[in-house]
């Protein structure tokens, strides 16, 4: 099916009052989490799981696509007006937006973000559209050793190639593969990694781990260097963009969109790369009598630019997760188990057995795009007021849902030790600088690699060569390896250069 | 020279953390040696990647202790290097907070273990008002205990206070 008779399609099932209702409700509770300092997308939608024993896949879906994108909407909110970047790619927003926020522009800085993600989402989202097909053309033609290189060039890239430090990041894919171990072999039925605990047979649930890393080691983390005292939230003011302001966000709204969406589809997942180049380039490309308020009173520019390419890049995302059941962030890698919980697999095949819930899905990331930025600007008195919710309170609250959310799954004490002990590892990565999201790509990937490596190695009747003289998948090691050493041999020349 | 406030601060911190990746890796090989010998044959079993994971993550960690051995990679984190101090009553608080969730919900249930977690958490966070935290914990819990269970039909298990809802 073509994108635009897809979409017609899709926009035909998602605009019922149901299911826009469905869409409402996941702006609002998306925005309204995402909001509270240091809780992003990944961990709203673990929490919200559940929903998917009650509602139809449809509805589910519509839903989670709200609270994706209302959780960045809220993120960026947080970043400006408190300072507290709720995921990496919201980090420079907060740069120059929480600036801007000091020096009284919080209406402007905010009233950027919100169209810049509403440009961006718009682009990302057509990006979907039009990418998608395209890419399923191509990865019915892959098999498993294609499969299992191209999930190795994923480990490297979100684990090795972002982040300050490869070793760092490649121990925390390697925890997450451990915790992807435990349980039942699907091939041969053995318990792996149990310790003998029957719980530990059906594995370790993704929620359990999204919510330890999210939740509970942000909690920990906070009570280990507490110190008495709210931080401050700065007044929003008036929220309204001067004919300047406008003038110097639609250039960075437009590279920042453009920059961010092939970030996101390549299996490069991350979104601190885009927001990093596109703050770098619109520092560059900024009118010299503006180029002063960068990093001293905060320049419009350095809000808009990043943010943008915030959006893209995780809409971006969705096009490696919907077409080649490939997650490259956590929040994908979560949307992806909620599939599976559906008994859905996301990958080529999805577009032509399930093509009514992929359009509406996709149709519906359009309408929560629009239903925020309507609804965000008027809203955000509300908002800011979520953020002056006492700090005792608020984390006191976060305990009981990711509780509730964890105890839900199976009523097991195990679940809740693990929940709190993974959640302590969770704060020792927060201070020693570990990733986070690597470990829950580690977990839901590592199982799916496995699994290619032996189909691919029956097929090949046990020769390894099959990774290296199908050209595809030569070509996609290839690829991995250059993203491993490049940067380093890069490096390497510079200082050689410099010397 | 200045030295570090924080004692986290020094190479000895991250050098432990190597050591426990390492410990992490040969629990990860012991498992694995564990894991009975199929009897189907297959050019890669069930045991295969399990002990990949496991030499990767000794290795990691070996790599880690390297550099912790070096002077380790947390004086150049800024933000962990200006952290305060370790808040030991808040930390405290909220252990006990997570150990009475974990002894008391499977036999008083979620909404009363809830509940008392919910005071203790705010209390690690600095809250002076112990009765009004258990007024807002009690509405939270319940609050959370009805939406999950009712609206989406979540099992959240039995209890005191469950059984006269």
């Amino acid at each position: 099916m073509d994108a635009i008779s897809g979409l017609a399609m899709g926009f035909g099932n998602a605009l019922t009052p149901i299911n826009l209702g469905w869409a409402l409700l996941g702006c609002f509770l998306g925005t309204a989490i995402g909001v509270l300092p240091g809780l992003g997308p990944a961990l709203t939608i673990a929490l919200l799981l559940p929903v998917t024993f009650q509602v139809e896949a449809t509805g589910a879906f519509i839903l989670f696509c709200g609270v994706f994108y209302g959780a960045m909407y809220g993120g960026s909110t947080t970043s400006i007006l408190l300072n507290t970047p709720g995921e990496s790619g919201s980090i420079i927003t907060a740069l120059e937006g929480a600036k801007m926020a000091r020096h009284g522009r919080a209406g402007p800085a905010l009233v950027t973000a919100a169209i810049g993600s509403f440009v961006a989402g718009t682009v990302g989202t057509l990006g979907i559209s039009f990418v998608g097909p395209l890419v399923v053309e191509v990865a019915l033609k892959l098999g498993p050793a294609e499969y299992f290189s191209l999930m190795l060039l994923c480990f490297v890239t979100v684990s090795a190639v972002l982040g300050g430090s490869a070793l760092r990041g490649l121990t925390s894919l390697g925890f997450g593969l451990m915790l992807g171990l435990v349980g039942i072999d699907l091939q041969t039925g053995q318990p792996r990694l149990t310790f003998g605990i029957p719980e530990l047979l059906d594995g370790v649930n993704v929620v359990l781990v999204a919510v330890a890393l999210f939740a509970v080691g942000e909690t920990l983390h906070l009570a280990w260097r507490h110190v008495e005292g709210n931080q401050e939230v700065r007044p929003v003011g008036r929220l309204w963009m001067s004919a300047g302001d406008w003038r110097r966000s639609i250039g960075p709204w437009l590279r920042g969109s453009f920059l961010g969406f092939p970030f996101g589809v390549l299996p490069a997942g991350g979104t601190e790369m885009p927001t990093m180049l596109s703050y770098y380039a619109e520092r560059k490309l900024v009118k010299p009598e503006h180029a002063g308020e960068f990093g001293t009173t905060g320049a419009i520019e350095g809000v808009a630019g990043p943010e943008a390419a915030n959006n893209a890049a995780a809409a971006g995302v969705l096009v490696p997760m919907l077409t080649l059941g490939l997650p490259t962030s956590a929040t994908a890698a979560i949307m992806l188990s909620a599939f599976q919980s559906y008994g859905i697999q996301p990958g080529p095949l999805l577009f032509t057995q399930q093509p009514v819930l992929v359009w509406t899905l996709i149709a519906s990331l359009y309408i929560a795009n629009v239903m925020l930025v309507v609804l965000n600007l008027p809203l955000v008195g509300l908002w800011a007021r979520i953020l002056k919710i006492p700090t005792p309170q608020l984390y006191a609250g976060i305990l009981v849902f990711a509780t509730i959310g964890t105890y839900g799954i199976s009523n097991s004490v195990t679940d809740l030790v693990l929940l709190y002990g993974i959640g302590i590892i969770a704060m020792f990565m927060r201070r020693f600088d570990f990733p986070t999201a690597p470990v829950v790509i580690g977990m839901i990937l590592g199982p799916m690699a496995e699994q290619a490596l032996r189909q691919a190695l029956t097929i090949s009747q046990g020769d390894w060569s099959t990774f290296v003289t199908r050209p595809i998948s030569l070509g996609i090691l290839l690829v991995a390896v250059l993203a491993l050493s490049g940067p380093r041999l890069w490096g390497a020349w510079r200082a050689r250069a410099a010397r | 020279m200045k030295q570090p406030i924080a004692p986290a601060g020094t190479p000895g911190a991250d050098l432990a953390v190597g050591l426990f990746v390492m410990l992490l890796g040969a629990l990860t090989l012991y498992a694995a040696c564990a894991i009975p010998d199929s009897p189907l044959y297959a050019q890669v079993g069930a045991k295969a990647v399990p002990y990949l994971v496991g030499v990767i993550l000794v290795l990691l960690g070996g790599g880690l202790s390297a550099v912790a051995l070096r002077g380790g990679w947390s004086r150049d984190n800024e933000e962990a290097m200006a952290a305060p101090p370790t808040n030991w009553r808040a930390l405290a608080l909220l252990g006990a907070g997570l150990l009475v969730q974990v002894a008391l919900i499977g036999w008083l249930g979620f909404v009363i273990a809830a509940t008392i977690q919910y005071v203790l958490v705010c209390a690690a966070f600095g809250s002076r008002r112990p009765v009004r935290d258990l007024a807002i914990g009690i509405a939270v819990t319940l609050g959370a205990y009805l939406g999950f269970s009712r609206l989406l039909g979540v099992n959240i298990g039995a209890g005191v206070l469950e059984g006269l809802l």
